[in-house]
């Protein structure tokens, strides 16, 4: 965990996909003009969370199979840091649906599915704080856990698609989906999420070491 | 091994479950200059103003990231140096 070079890696590859995502030539396109260089900061927000919380719920699941209370702590931290980028995700979209879709939140399934998961996870934390003894509430949470990731990705990624969304990729709306065949696009996209999940794995890390030294001075 | 293809894999997933419904992109929306992009602010170089200050903004958060992490190193040698005195 205290190995330091993919924290520089982390560092390395945002930094190129910040830069990337300011200066490099971008598709002149209607409506979104210039403000598709969002796609590297707000769509890699979600994608980063995804990845934390698959990973939080793969560790919830280990931890019920061992009991090992390790497995527990990593899964709740990751989880903790997939919700921050799902915060973040949720505002700058509400920030760009306000340019490109009028209002800043038009309870557009795609929003109120993301808002839904939202809370589904806040409710992850509030049920965890309530459980006092440390067996009993890694067991509760890591089941909890499964289910709202399995909770997750039907309201992400299947509702919305049923219904009419302004979101692209969604319901009858084709909108852009760049990130499916433009390669200019894809050269800053997959590095920029591969940069901010490392980014998010190494906050996990902080505190799930900040929390040890806690527990270790309870004991 | 195992852990780089499970990966892999989910990166995989993730392309198909994203890319749905699309319009391509093609070489023409890269020359189409009826779309109002912010080429001025491009030619007269006031971009690498706004690049300058976001890469300050977020080296800065690094930094402060790193001396967070030095900090905690430093505390869990005290707390577990004086577990294993005790």
């Amino acid at each position: 965990m205290k190995k330091t070079w993919w924290k520089i890696l982390a560092v390395a590859i945002l930094i190129y996909a910040i830069l990337g995502a300011l200066l490099f030539d971008a598709p002149r396109l209607n409506i979104l003009n210039e403000t598709i260089r969002n796609l590297h900061f707000h769509v890699t927000m979600w994608f980063g969370m995804i990845i934390l919380l698959t990973a939080s719920m793969v560790l919830a699941i280990r931890y019920l199979r061992t009991g090992n209370q390790k497995f527990d702590l990593y899964s709740v931290e990751l989880a903790n840091v997939g919700v921050l980028f799902s915060i973040l995700g949720l505002v700058t979209g509400a920030v760009w649906a306000n340019y490109a879709w009028g209002e800043p939140w038009s309870g557009d399934p795609k929003q109120n599915g993301a808002a839904v998961c939202l809370l589904i996870y806040l409710a992850y934390f509030v049920l965890r704080n309530s459980i006092n003894d440390e067996q009993q509430r890694g067991r509760i949470g890591g089941i909890y856990n499964i289910f709202a990731f399995a909770a997750l990705i039907p309201l992400l990624f299947i509702l919305p698609r049923m219904t009419d969304s302004l979101h692209p990729g969604n319901g009858g709306n084709p909108g852009f989906n760049a990130y499916d065949m433009d390669s200019r696009l894809r050269i800053v996209f997959y590095p920029a999420v591969i940069g901010w999940t490392l980014l998010g794995l190494w906050m996990a890390s902080l505190r799930i070491r900040m929390r040890k030294v806690q527990k270790q001075l309870e004991d | 091994m195992k852990k780089v293809l499970t990966l892999l894999a989910l990166f995989f997933c993730l392309n198909m479950v994203s890319g749905q419904d699309k319009i391509e992109i093609t070489a023409d929306d890269y020359e189409n200059t009826t779309v109002e992009m912010a080429d001025t602010m491009r030619s007269n170089g006031k971009i690498y103003v706004v690049v300058a200050v976001v890469m300050v903004v977020f080296v800065g958060l690094i930094v402060y990231m790193i001396q967070t992490e030095r900090k905690i190193t430093r505390i869990e040698k005290e707390v577990f140096k004086e577990k294993d005195n005790s």
